[in-house]
Parts: structure tokens; C-alpha cells; sequence
């Protein structure tokens, strides 16, 4: 299940973080920030070519022994990084690729709304609710 | 009984009440009927059903604020009472601060200060008339009172709550003769708040009298002469509209309680007009949408917070497209209409205000344009003596609403939409309210809902006829302007002799050398003749007037046109009054004073040829501008076609 889920902005810097708070969630944060660099490093490694072709799904960006770190950019540069439980071996690819879907719908639904301004937190409850389902329903 | 317990009970709350017999059950039965109104109305139910805490009976705020509200007694009156009784200091309504209360409305209602010493005497009962959705009146015996159903939660809706009850006091106000100077029939309450449902307001009370932003006192004066004209029901609407001219604020009274009883999402006809009207000064095509940053000007308007207008959006854009039919349209406004009423917003979307629900429960509406005409007959009338109020509300809201929000709304007349587009561009700067603006708004009366007067004032300003063209140098382009030099050229003279010198299209002052001038230019119908007529007469009689100084009355006026198509200089013209006023001092000083009129008139007549002319002038060169704007475009284009060859 997806422990911890972040998005941040094209300057690196959060504009949602949230985990499930079964732990300390320094943790997720220190990890999330971490994976910044391989996420980076993936993209500017697709780079040379057009940015058409660029995979938004980054796939796995590192593997610890707890837990697994998937990355996901959009075409703006703003990336999802969702920390999962490897306990939870039963996850394919697939899941983890419509996650990031739903995510970036939902996000999209958050760039929609003219009261948000983009690079402001993400409050809204509906992408709230979503990342709740989310954490929730893959465990 | 429970008074004085509960009085003893409380040392730190108002000193202890001693209720007579008839108090006691009076207010022990108005506060039954309070608690058990909180329980959400579910009959008369026991006291105990209701109690929101084990141990204490609370009375919900709602109830109460209804009750105090039905005292009809002023806002600020019972403010003081809340706070005297200590309901505010401990946040809610216990026995002890409900009798409390209630023996100092009655204290209040008997004419006695709003103090605590006021109700250690005898006091009558306190009276409330009810209002209710049922639309019964019950005077005098306050046992008779139904629980209102309001479920606001005091603490967080204590302000609206006695917004609400201030607004329903001030209409009540105009009615009890003891508080109002206004003479209004005192059968105008009971039919007033009857009719509500009639006309489509659910609580035609709140809705008409929630115009009242936070100021109070501004509402003031407003509230006077909209409570004259409440007596009858064809002034619902007329308030109505006028409570729509208010600011963007006032929409909280419409939604206020208008489902009041169960439902505060359900939208009634009269909010479902407003928000359509609404949506068209924002959209002239209905089953369009509005853009994301339209509608955000709009309704950031309200000032709600943005995260809570960010919910809102949230929850009403069903498909999140960034845009709003109007359906969501409608459905957006409500809830902030009812979150301004204090209603915390749902964490869902109520079924009522789904859009499938809206479009289906609202059909396109087309009759709008009808009532609000039908209303808008009214409004002229009675527009005047509100406009300076309503100038002075708009001018303190304006002075809330950020500058970026003028662009958009505020314009809900549905006829001057296009105008809107126009007029957006130079609103910015065209914030506060001018008497102007009352005089806008009353030159536009259909039924405005003004969410905000400000663009509406920027609009009308905006529409004004654009600064007279700068006076014109004497040297013109267009011959034929003979008007403007025939305009100067008297001045010229003046400034000559030494008189005060005219603005350029007047002619000089009288003055006993130049009267003559002027005054020859008197004879209308040589005026009145286009200039070019004026040049070529003027030649022919260039001569006449020197050789025929009888005649040079007449002759005379000529010569002014004269030297001015020729551009002659001025030293002739000089040299004319110089020798007019001496060889005829005499006679012309005694016609002076009846052709000075003469003179003045054919002063205004110049002038508007020489506006005409101005006029002309100007849409010809606008012509011209547009041209060149053309032409301009044109060479970009060609320019963009040429330069990606170039550039690589």
C-alpha cells in the first residue's frame, strides 16, 4: 500500500506530502526528498530526446529494504513520488502506473480550479480524498 | 424554579433572578421550545430530548435568535442583551441566560435602559411576534411561540445569526411604532412576512432585510426607506431589487433561509432568477459557460476566504472542466450565498444543488427577462431616495473588493452586457463611488442585481461620452471649420482689447465694444446657416458694413465670419470693434443690455455648431485611426510571413 505519497513542483519543493502515520513520517519526507535526485537523474537522462517522448512514469527510482519508490513526472515538470510498503509484493507495475494515473487526474482537477494557485500547497479535499482511497485501497 | 436555582447556580453569570409566577412559566415554556427546537424540530419534544450536553439544557442559538429577533426589538439592543445575560461570554444559552435575556427584552420592550438593574423589577412579559414559515402571528403571548428552525450553531454563526435578527428588527422596526419614526401600517408585518412564500422568498423577512453587510449603521438609512415601502407586496420585488443592487454581500439574504426548514441547499425561484441574471451579466449566452477566471473575479467578490471559495469551486465544477454552466453556476453562488449565511459548506455536493438536478428541477428560464422587467417598472420610482445610501454601502464595499474583481461582474444588467465588454478595459481605476454612479444607476433602473456597484460606475463612466475633443488650434486642417475660427475670432478682439479673455469657442463677454460684434452675429437665421454659407456672404458684404454705418447692426456679424474663413488678422477685426465703438457709442449702449441675451444665445448657438463640427472631426479621424490600424496589421502580417524565412 502506498505509504506515503508527495507532490512536488517543478522547483522541488512540496506542494503536497502526506503518509500514512504509522510511523515517523521524517522518514517518508527524507526518503521522498532523496528520490528528488533519481528522479532527476531519469529525466534529464530522457532528456537529449523531445520532450514528446519523455515516459511520464519513471517506474521504480530505488529500492530500500522497507520500501519501494516509485516517481512520476508530468509534462510541467511536476512530480509525483509514492513511497510503498515492500511487504506488499503483490503490487504490479500496473497498479503503481494507474496510481500515478489517478493522481495526476486528480491533479489536473486541482490545476482546474481558478481559486488554486499553481506552486500553492494543494488543499484541496477532493485530491485529499483520493490520496486517502488511494492509501487505503492498495493495502 | 429553575431560575432562581439556576441563578444561585451560576455566581460568575448575571445576578440571580427573581421571576414572578407567570415568568416563570413563560419563560420556562419559551425555553422548552427553544431547546426542543434545537433537537431539529422534532415535535414538542421534552426538554431532555433535546439536551446537547448531559447535565445542562441548552437552547439552541437559532431558536433563540428567532425569539429575540420576534421582540422587535433593535439590533444593538440585543446585542446588549446577550452580553448582559452572559450567553456570549459563556457561548451559549443556558436556562440562566435565557431568562436572563428574556426579562431584559422585556425590560426593553417596557422602554427601560438594557441594564441589569432594569429587570430586578416587575416587569410585563416580554412580547414577541412571531414569524414563522407557517406564516402565523401570535402577539402578546409569548407561550404561543414556535421554535424556530434555524439550526445555526451560535458560536460560529453569531454574527450572522444577529445579523439576521438585526435585519428582521430593522424591518420589524418600521413597523412597531415605538421604534420606527416611519409610519408603516402595523398589519405590514403579519402580511409581509406571509407573503414570502407567495412571491418565491422563502423568509421574505431575511431575504429582504439581509442586506446589511456588517456595517449596521449603513444599513441604516437604507432600511428606513425600504421599510416605508414594504407595506405592500408589490414592493417585495422592488426591495428585492434594490436589495439586489446591493453589493456582493447582500446575496447572502436571498439564500439566507431559504429552505430554511429542511434544507438550506434547496434554491428557490427568486434566488434561481438572481443567480441566472447573474450568470448572464457574466455570459450573455446561458447554455455557455463561464471561464475559471471570470467566475473567480466573481466570486471573490464575496469575500470569502480562497480556500473556502476553492471548495466551493470544488464541489460545484462536476466535471472540472475550469468552467461553469450555469447550473454549477448556480449551484456555486448558493453555497457561497450560504456559506456568507453561515452554513458550513457540505462535504458533498446536496442532491439539490447536482447540476442533472438543477437543469431538470429549473428549465431555461425566459421568463426571467419578463420579471425582471415587471420588477424593473417599479424600481425606477423608487430608486431615487436610495441611491445616495446605496452609494454609501457601495462605496464601503467597493472599498473591500480588490481591484482585479472590477472587470467582471457587478454589471448584471442583462442589457448592457455589450457595453460591459467596453467598458471592462477602463474600469481599473474606477473604484469608489460618485454621485455619479447614483445617477448611473438610475438611468439604467431595470432590475440590476449589483453584485457590486463599482463596475457599474466604472461602466457608466466608462460609456460617458468621451472628454470634448481639446479646443481646437485656431489653424485647422478642415476648411470648413469655419465655425471654430468664426468662434475664435471674436474672442480675439476681446483678448485685444484687453477684456477677459474667453475660452476659445466662446465669444467674448459683452463688452460695450464687442457687444456690437457679438450682437450682430445675433440674427438667427444668418447663423444658424452653415458655415461655408456664411463665407460666401461674408465676402460680398465685407464691404458694406464700412461704408454703411446704419446698416452695421446687421452687416456686421458678417464680418466676424468674414475675417475668420479668410483668416485675416485680427488687427482688422481689431480695427472694427475700435471704430464700431466709436462711431457708434450711443445707440448700441442702449440695445446692449436686451441683445446681451441675444448675444449669449448665439453664443450657445456657435458653440454647438462647433461641437458639431468637433464631433464630425473626430469620427473622422477615428476613420482614419482604424485605417491605419489596418494598415498596420496588415504590414505585421506580411512582415511574419516573410521573417521565418529569414530567421532559422
Amino acid at each position: 500500500m502506498a505509504v506515503c505519497v508527495a507532490v512536488i513542483a517543478k522547483e522541488n519543493y512540496p506542494l503536497y506530502i502526506r503518509s500514512t502515520p504509522t510511523e515517523n513520517e521524517l522518514k517518508f519526507h527524507y526518503m521522498v526528498h532523496t528520490s528528488l535526485d533519481v528522479v532527476d537523474e531519469k529525466i534529464s537522462a530522457m532528456g537529449k530526446a523531445l520532450v514528446d517522448q519523455r515516459e511520464l512514469y519513471l517506474g521504480l527510482l530505488y529500492p530500500t529494504e522497507d520500501y519501494k519508490v516509485y516517481g512520476y513526472v508530468t509534462n510541467s515538470k511536476v512530480k509525483f513520488v509514492m513511497v510503498v510498503d515492500s511487504s506488499n509484493t503483490a503490487l504490479r507495475d500496473n497498479e503503481i502506473r494507474s496510481m500515478f494515473r489517478k493522481l495526476h487526474n486528480s491533479y489536473t482537477d486541482v490545476m482546474c480550479n481558478p481559486f488554486y494557485n499553481p506552486g500553492d500547497r494543494i488543499q484541496s479535499r477532493a485530491f485529499d480524498n483520493m490520496v486517502t482511497s488511494m492509501m487505503i485501497q492498495v493495502c | 424554579m429553575e431560575a432562581a436555582a439556576a441563578g444561585g447556580g451560576c455566581g460568575s453569570g448575571p445576578p440571580p433572578l427573581l421571576l414572578s409566577e407567570g415568568e416563570q412559566q413563560c419563560y420556562s415554556e419559551l425555553f422548552a421550545r427553544c431547546a426542543g427546537a434545537a433537537g431539529g424540530g422534532p415535535g414538542p419534544g421534552a426538554p431532555e430530548a433535546s439536551r446537547v450536553a448531559p447535565g445542562t439544557v441548552t437552547a439552541a442559538a437559532g431558536p433563540v435568535a428567532d425569539l429575540f429577533r420576534a421582540s422587535q426589538l433593535p439590533a444593538e439592543t440585543l446585542h446588549q442583551i446577550t452580553e448582559l445575560c452572559g450567553a456570549k461570554r459563556v457561548g451559549y444559552f443556558g436556562p440562566t441566560q435565557f431568562y436572563v435575556a428574556l426579562k431584559l427584552i422585556a425590560a426593553a420592550q417596557s422602554g427601560l435602559p438594557v441594564r441589569i438593574e432594569s429587570i430586578k423589577c416587575e416587569l410585563p412579559l416580554p412580547r414577541f411576534m412571531m414569524s414563522k414559515n407557517d406564516g402565523e402571528i401570535r402577539f402578546g403571548n409569548p407561550a404561543e411561540l414556535h421554535g424556530t428552525k434555524v439550526q445555526i450553531p451560535y458560536l460560529t454563526t453569531e454574527k450572522n445569526s444577529f445579523k439576521r435578527m438585526d435585519d428582521e428588527d430593522k424591518q420589524q422596526e418600521t413597523q412597531s411604532p415605538t421604534m420606527s419614526p416611519l409610519a408603516s401600517p402595523p398589519s405590514s408585518p403579519p402580511h409581509y412576512q406571509r407573503v414570502p412564500l407567495s412571491h418565491g422568498y422563502s423568509k421574505l423577512r431575511s431575504s429582504a432585510e439581509q442586506m446589511h453587510p456588517a456595517p449596521y449603521e449603513a444599513r441604516q438609512p437604507l432600511v428606513q426607506p425600504e421599510g416605508s415601502s414594504s407595506g405592500g407586496p408589490g414592493t417585495k420585488p422592488l426591495r428585492h431589487q434594490t436589495s439586489l443592487i446591493r453589493s456582493f454581500s447582500v446575496e447572502r439574504e436571498l439564500q439566507d433561509n431559504s429552505s430554511y426548514l429542511d434544507e438550506p441547499w434547496r434554491i428557490t425561484e427568486e434566488q434561481r432568477e438572481y443567480y441566472v441574471n447573474q450568470f448572464r451579466s457574466l455570459q450573455p449566452d446561458p447554455s455557455s459557460f463561464i471561464s475559471g477566471s471570470v467566475a473567480k473575479n466573481f466570486f471573490t467578490k464575496s469575500k470569502l476566504s480562497i480556500p473556502e471559495l476553492s471548495y466551493i469551486w470544488e464541489l460545484s465544477d462536476a466535471d472540472c472542466d475550469g468552467a461553469l454552466t450555469l447550473p454549477e453556476f448556480c449551484a456555486a453562488f448558493h453555497l457561497i450565498v450560504a456559506r456568507k449565511n453561515g452554513y458550513p459548506l457540505p462535504e458533498g455536493l446536496p442532491p439539490t444543488l447536482q447540476p442533472e438536478y438543477l437543469q431538470a428541477a429549473f428549465p431555461k428560464p425566459k421568463w426571467d427577462c419578463q420579471l425582471f422587467d415587471s420588477y424593473s417598472e417599479s424600481l425606477p420610482a423608487n430608486q431615487q431616495p436610495r441611491d445616495l445610501n446605496r452609494m454609501e454601502t457601495s462605496v464601503k464595499d467597493t472599498a473591500d473588493l480588490p481591484v482585479p474583481t472590477q472587470d467582471v461582474t457587478g454589471d448584471d444588467k442583462q442589457v448592457l452586457k455589450s457595453t460591459v465588454n467596453e467598458a471592462l478595459p477602463k474600469d481599473v481605476s474606477e473604484d469608489p463611488a460618485t454621485p455619479k454612479d447614483s445617477n448611473s444607476l438610475k438611468a439604467r433602473p431595470r432590475s440590476r442585481s449589483y453584485s457590486s456597484t463599482s463596475i457599474e460606475e466604472a461602466m457608466k463612466r466608462g460609456e460617458d461620452p468621451p472628454t470634448p475633443p481639446p479646443r481646437p488650434q485656431k489653424t485647422h486642417s478642415r476648411a470648413s471649420s469655419l465655425d471654430l475660427n468664426k468662434v475664435f475670432q471674436p474672442s480675439v478682439p476681446a483678448t485685444k482689447s484687453g477684456l477677459l479673455p474667453p475660452p476659445p469657442a466662446l465669444p467674448p463677454r459683452p463688452c460695450p465694444s464687442q457687444s456690437e460684434q457679438v450682437l450682430e452675429a445675433e440674427l438667427p437665421p444668418q447663423l444658424s446657416r452653415a458655415p461655408s454659407q456664411a463665407a460666401e456672404s461674408s465676402p460680398s458684404k465685407k464691404d458694406v458694413p464700412y461704408s454703411q454705418p446704419p446698416s452695421k447692426p446687421i452687416r456686421r456679424k458678417f464680418r466676424p465670419e468674414n475675417q475668420a474663413t479668410e483668416n485675416q488678422e485680427p488687427s482688422t477685426v481689431g480695427s472694427g470693434p475700435a471704430s464700431a465703438a466709436t462711431v457708434k457709442p450711443h445707440p448700441t449702449v442702449q440695445k446692449q443690455s436686451s441683445k446681451q441675451k441675444k448675444a449669449i444665445q448665439t453664443a450657445i448657438r456657435k458653440n454647438k455648431e462647433a461641437n458639431a463640427v468637433l464631433a464630425r472631426l473626430n469620427s473622422e479621424l477615428q476613420q482614419q485611426l482604424k485605417e491605419v490600424h489596418q494598415e498596420r496589421i496588415a504590414l505585421e502580417n506580411q512582415l511574419e510571413q516573410l521573417r521565418p524565412v529569414t530567421v532559422l
